[in-house]
């Protein structure tokens, strides 16, 4: 069914939302890649069977429902309840009988499935009140783990498309960007470019035609909030994409996604599918005569393909190097034609702005970075998941409000913000508040969102040469400094490593990285140095360590550490024996064991293994 | 017209020309690797960086690429400050840890009074610099026989497959504009071998010489229209004939002829 004008539009709003409120219960599954992995489908498939199997009064399959990533991905599988928030962890195929006994045949509750905060041993049952949910504002994310992924009956359901709909009848383009501006919504992919602005520009250039596109390349280590969202609710970026298209005069879109993002790609493709059936997208939308349809286009899985230039290159077809931007996108960007380019997250922020209006969402977070912004929080922190939170949250808010601290309680270390190009911020920086300009001061950046904790066993010249290698490897390779100074960068940073550096070598690895910073060409070589440039600001300390004390105070680069068994404390377990695959640990049952150092290939096998503490790293 | 100062002499020049082609025509060498008039600006091997500053900036500056950036009023320019200097000293540095071997690069960096590389060479370097000239002007001319292959560091020069190019025509245009002379090319007993493939090398009617390659005048003979008749002599026997036809006309032949 088309459907042809707004009023009809709200007419299956509400046949939906009656069909949606059908259940006085619903079933929430979380289908998100983290729950996935842990079999999630399964126990989706199982509730399906057992439902039928049991045919309950006032509950159907259709009250099942797969949504996108729900967030906390550390207690995943997820389950709940709804409409009392009733947050399963953890699930089992094997507990969907129980669960469907208690929770769906009574109102009980299964008590061993619910979440117990580590910190003050609290349980909860409604996850509401969990701080990991509690401290969060989500606009992007409003949907997902909410309604079914990938649904546009429900996306409809609940106000989807109807901000759309504002804008095609009520807003003239100029309405539209004016309310962008107002928002102070800034590109979330990590630029933080005033997007109301962007578009502005976009829309007075004098040439046809002009093109969008939605940026999905997201391909920074730990990063998955842009997935969540493209899988979970492709809907509200389609949505925000229309409104941009309207708001500059557009007609033609594209959503560049990875290929390493398989159900991200069948979910858009099938999302534009639902939005062109009921007449969303394509000819004379609404009836309000504007044209405009959304083409998917797939990438090869190179991090570069994110930078503009070089994705407007690949979705032409062409390789997908960068290319100076002395002359902007917005003024010769896809086909050399006009184009607004924005991430993911920015596009599904665009129709709440226009529903609720740009004052309300720049009420939101700090005067210059508004709004939210959506995290992935990884790394050695107990409560790993997608967050969003104000923009001017502190970083301590996020990682032990939210995040729950360390795990083990170690000592925290450093929290890389930025992805590969951003930098490791240290424990005094952990007031600062999270919003575009102040990471930047401080020597990181907001970048797509990815947020990596560290605690004190990892060696800070192991991440930069961590970085630095996969930069190695996405540098597209066009330009002398990031192919040949970051390759060279890395090598001195593995001289580090081993111990076989100077200190002029860290005065020669300064210099060389303020020679590629000037010198590149695109953002990924100008930012390439930062995480050296960024550990070396805050850990000099343990740079000089390797050079002068030839010693890694993290216990972590191989060529500088030593691993030995306290006799006094080894209780002859043998299980370190087994652990190594170099035969290098010798003893009898009972007996204190010995590491041949010849042998030692000092992949801490041992060390993970020992239940007593006695193998220590000197 | 705009009007814009480099190096602290008032220079005008037209609109939309880029800064290298200004600078050069001044008179002032800065080096260029990647670039060549018969193809787009490309901006990779950075060596044209130059300091770009307005009043109106209040004391900031930019470093940008002369081939690539278009010529602004009340721009002030500078080609060799310190820091473009220390730049442009570092990227040939580093070029010369990855191509040690080749003749051009060193005596580009003695100019720069950088005689051995301060870094690592790298392993497995060739002399390739990746300027990408080669397959930029075999895409100009619409053969696109070769590309680049890979990504970043590990990034090479090469035909599809890395195997015999079905679509070179053996026309030479890669090799002769490859600055560090990196693509090996050989005419032997009427063949011509690139990029492992090997090519009948046309001779000429008249003297015998070999001149281009079957290939590439058959390609030459239907996109430009020019007839195949044309490549049975070289250019030294067309010019001869001209040169006939020429004396022909102000009547030296009837002379030869007597």
């Amino acid at each position: 069914m088309r459907i042809e004008t707004i009023s009809q539009l709200k007419d299956l709003r509400k046949t939906n939302l009656e069909r949606m409120n059908k259940h006085p219960r619903t079933v929430l599954i979380c289908c998100g890649p983290g729950c996935l992995a842990n079999g999630a489908k399964k126990i989706s498939d199982e509730f399906h069977k057992v439902i039928k199997d049991k045919k309950i009064k006032g509950f159907s399959v259709e009250a099942l429902k797969e949504t996108g990533c729900h967030g906390f991905c550390e207690q995943g599988p997820l389950v709940i309840i709804e409409p009392d928030g009733v947050f399963y962890t953890k699930v089992k195929v094997r507990d969907v009988e129980e669960i469907i006994e208690t929770s769906i045949k009574k109102k009980e509750i299964v008590e061993r499935l619910l979440y117990t905060n580590a910190a003050d041993g609290k349980t909860y049952t409604d996850y509401k009140e969990i701080p990991f949910y509690k401290l969060q504002n989500r606009i992007a994310l409003r949907n997902i783990g909410k309604i079914r992924q990938c649904d546009i009956d429900e996306y409809i359901a609940i106000g989807g498309y109807e901000a759309m709909a504002k804008a095609l009848s009520k807003m003239k383009p100029q309405e539209v960007i004016d309310e962008v501006i107002a928002s102070g919504l800034r590109g979330r992919g990590g630029g933080g470019f005033p997007t109301g602005r962007k578009w502005a520009t976009c829309a007075k250039i004098d040439d046809e035609p002009r093109y969008v596109i939605c940026n999905g390349d997201e391909g920074d280590p730990g990063a998955f909030m842009d997935r969540a969202i493209m899988e979970g609710d492709p809907h509200s970026v389609i949505e925000g994409m229309i409104i941009a298209a309207w708001a500059v005069g557009s007609h033609n879109g594209y959503i560049y996604v990875r290929e390493e993002y398989p159900l991200a790609v069948v979910n858009l493709q099938k999302a534009i599918e639902q939005a062109q059936a009921l007449g969303l997208l394509g000819e004379n939308i609404l009836g309000t005569g504007f044209d405009f349809d959304i083409h998917v286009s797939r990438g090869g899985g190179a991090f570069v393909c994110g930078e503009s230039s070089a994705l407007m290159l690949s979705v032409a077809g062409e390789v997908g190097e960068p290319r100076a931007k002395y002359i902007r996108s917005v003024q010769k960007g896809l086909f050399d034609k006009p184009t607004v380019l924005n991430n993911v997250e920015s596009y599904a922020n665009v129709p709440v702005i226009i529903a609720k209006g740009g004052k309300w969402f720049s009420s939101i977070g700090t005067a210059k970075s508004t709004g939210t912004k959506a995290f992935s929080l990884v790394g050695k922190v107990r409560n790993t998941g997608l967050i969003e939170v104000p923009m001017g949250t502190t970083l301590k808010q996020i990682i032990y409000d939210i995040g729950g601290g360390v795990i083990k309680d170690r000592p925290f270390k450093a929290v890389q913000t930025g992805g590969p190009s951003g930098g490791c911020l240290p424990e005094e920086k952990l007031d600062l508040s999270v919003d575009f300009d102040t990471l930047t001061q401080a020597g990181s950046m907001m970048g797509s969102g990815g947020m990596i904790v560290m605690d004190d066993r990892t060696c800070v010249v192991d991440v930069a040469k961590y970085f630095l290698q996969f930069l190695i490897d996405e540098s597209c390779g066009k330009c002398v400094p990031c192919r040949e100074g970051l390759y060279q960068l890395h090598a001195l940073a593995v001289a580090v490593s081993e111990g076989r550096a100077t200190e002029e070598d860290l005065d020669k690895m300064e210099k060389l990285s303020e020679n590629i910073v000037i010198g590149s060409l695109c953002g990924l070589g100008k930012s390439g140095p930062n995480p050296f440039l960024s550990t070396i600001r805050y850990f000099r300390d343990e740079y000089l360590a390797h050079i002068r004390d030839k010693r890694c105070p993290a216990g972590v680069c191989r060529a500088l550490i030593t691993y030995k068994i306290d006799p006094e404390i080894c209780n002859g377990c043998m299980a370190c024996i087994s652990a190594c695959a170099h035969e290098a640990i010798t003893g009898k049952k009972k007996e204190p064991h010995f590491i041949n150092q010849d042998k030692c290939d000092k992949c801490g096998a041992c060390y993970a293994v020992c239940q007593h503490n006695a193998i220590e790293v000197v | 017209m705009v009007s814009l100062t480099i190096n602290g002499r008032v220079v005008q020049a037209e609109e939309g020309e880029m800064l290298l082609a200004v600078i050069r025509r001044m008179g002032i060498d800065i080096p260029a690797l990647c670039h060549h008039e018969a193809v787009e600006p490309f901006g990779a091997c950075r060596l044209c960086t130059v300091e770009i500053t307005k009043e109106s900036w209040n004391g900031w500056k930019n470093y940008v690429t002369s081939c690539l950036y278009p010529v602004e009023q009340d721009l002030i320019v500078h080609t060799h400050s310190a820091k473009v200097i220390e730049l442009r000293k570092t990227l040939i540095d580093l070029l010369l840890a990855r191509c040690p071997g080749s003749p051009e690069i060193r005596e580009m960096a003695a100019q720069y009074g950088v005689n051995e590389t301060s870094y690592e060479p790298v392993v497995n370097g060739d002399n390739c610099i990746l300027c990408g000239l080669c397959t930029r002007i075999c895409s100009r001319l619409g053969f696109n026989a070769i590309s680049t292959v890979g990504r970043g560091h590990t990034k090479e020069v090469a035909p599809p497959m890395k195997e015999a190019p079905p679509d070179c025509v053996g026309c030479l245009s890669c090799a002769l504009n490859c600055p560090t002379h990196v693509i090996k090319f050989t005419d032997v007993n009427g063949k011509r071998t690139i990029w492992g493939k090997t090519f009948e090398l046309l001779t000429c009617k008249e003297c015998g010489a070999t001149t281009i390659t079957r290939e590439f005048a058959e390609a030459l003979s239907e996109r430009r229209g020019i007839p195949m008749e044309y490549f049975e002599k070289c250019d030294a026997c067309h010019r001869k004939e001209l040169s006939l036809t020429m004396g022909a006309v102000v009547g030296w032949a009837r002379e030869e002829q007597s």
